[in-house]
């Protein structure tokens, strides 16, 4: 075989996948914006039924999960690090320690959310309609966003196995690691909102 | 390999911003536990904003992308503050 045939032109441009994906964590960044922008006005109407609600969430469990998040986010940059360093093995492991933490914060919030679904308190229940408005507000706003952004998590879980099973395979490797990097931008993304989300909805008084 | 234009961020660097940042949470959680009023909200959300500039600048390498997407990055949360800003004043004039 020719030297020609082994260096084949590859179609590959990873700057471009980059800022599509930043693209693209734009969209999401304004679509939780938007939300923390109905949060603010609703919090600025209803200051007190905002913060007595608030009083009703575990400050512990909110205060774990963040440290969660912030370690995942960590093990997954680190996981990034291994890979360029032709580390597949740290790279494994760093990956499987970000998944361990992803579940972990979604078992936590199912317990959350467990507890609130006990007391009645979830969208639609009979108890919902009869509370003022604030605090209507306030839960629905917390279902939603907290929801939606476990949504995230969990589609941010599924894009990371890929990238698992793609490391394993060796189809992710030191020379092309951008599926890893933009995986990693996208939990990095699920980090950054929770940033806000927990000092907003479980914290300010 | 001409592709690859990440730059490697040592396990050494990223520990040190994940003490930083988890010591940045004890403080939010230490700062709304006294009562400061308004203050909360505001030292709670420019602890979050300068928690987030980690995230985004270390373990998001913004720090070492073009210009291009750290001028873009920059533009979505200026176009956020406005669109807060313009909704903010029209209730307050209602």
């Amino acid at each position: 075989m020719s030297e020609k045939a082994i260096h084949v032109e590859e179609h590959r441009d990873d700057e471009a996948s980059k800022l599509g994906m930043w693209l693209f964590i734009f969209t999401e960044l304004l679509l939780f914006g938007g939300l923390f922008l109905v949060y603010s006005i609703f919090r600025a109407q209803y200051p007190t039924e905002f913060h007595q609600s608030s009083l009703e969430l575990s400050v512990t469990i909110g205060a774990i999960n963040t440290v969660v998040l912030l370690f995942s986010s960590m093990t997954v940059a680190m996981a990034l690090t291994a890979i360029q360093k032709n580390d597949q093995k740290r790279a494994l492991i760093f990956i499987g320690i970000t998944l361990f933490c992803a579940a972990a914060f979604l078992f936590n919030k199912y317990f959350e959310w467990g507890h609130k679904i006990e007391h009645g308190l979830y969208p639609g229940s009979d108890l919902m309609p009869l509370l003022d408005r604030g605090h209507l507000l306030y839960f629905s706003l917390y279902f939603f966003m907290t929801g939606l952004h476990a949504l995230h998590i969990i589609i941010g879980m599924t894009l990371l196995i890929v990238c698992y099973f793609k490391v394993k395979s060796k189809n992710i490797n030191d020379h092309d690691y951008v599926l890893l990097e933009n995986g990693a931008l996208y939990w990095h993304l699920v980090d950054l909102i929770w940033i806000f989300l927990f000092p907003l909805m479980y914290l300010i008084s | 390999m001409a592709n690859n234009t990440t730059h490697t961020i040592e396990y050494r660097t990223l520990s040190k911003i994940l003490l930083v940042l988890l010591f940045l949470t004890f403080v939010t959680i230490g700062v709304t536990s006294f009562h400061l009023g308004p203050f909360t909200v505001t030292v709670a959300l420019l602890i979050a904003g300068l928690k987030s500039f980690l995230v985004l600048s270390n373990f998001m390498h913004l720090k070492y992308e073009s210009l291009l997407l750290r001028i873009l990055v920059a533009m979505v949360f200026v176009l956020f503050v406005v669109i807060v800003l313009i909704t903010f004043i029209d209730y307050a004039y209602r």
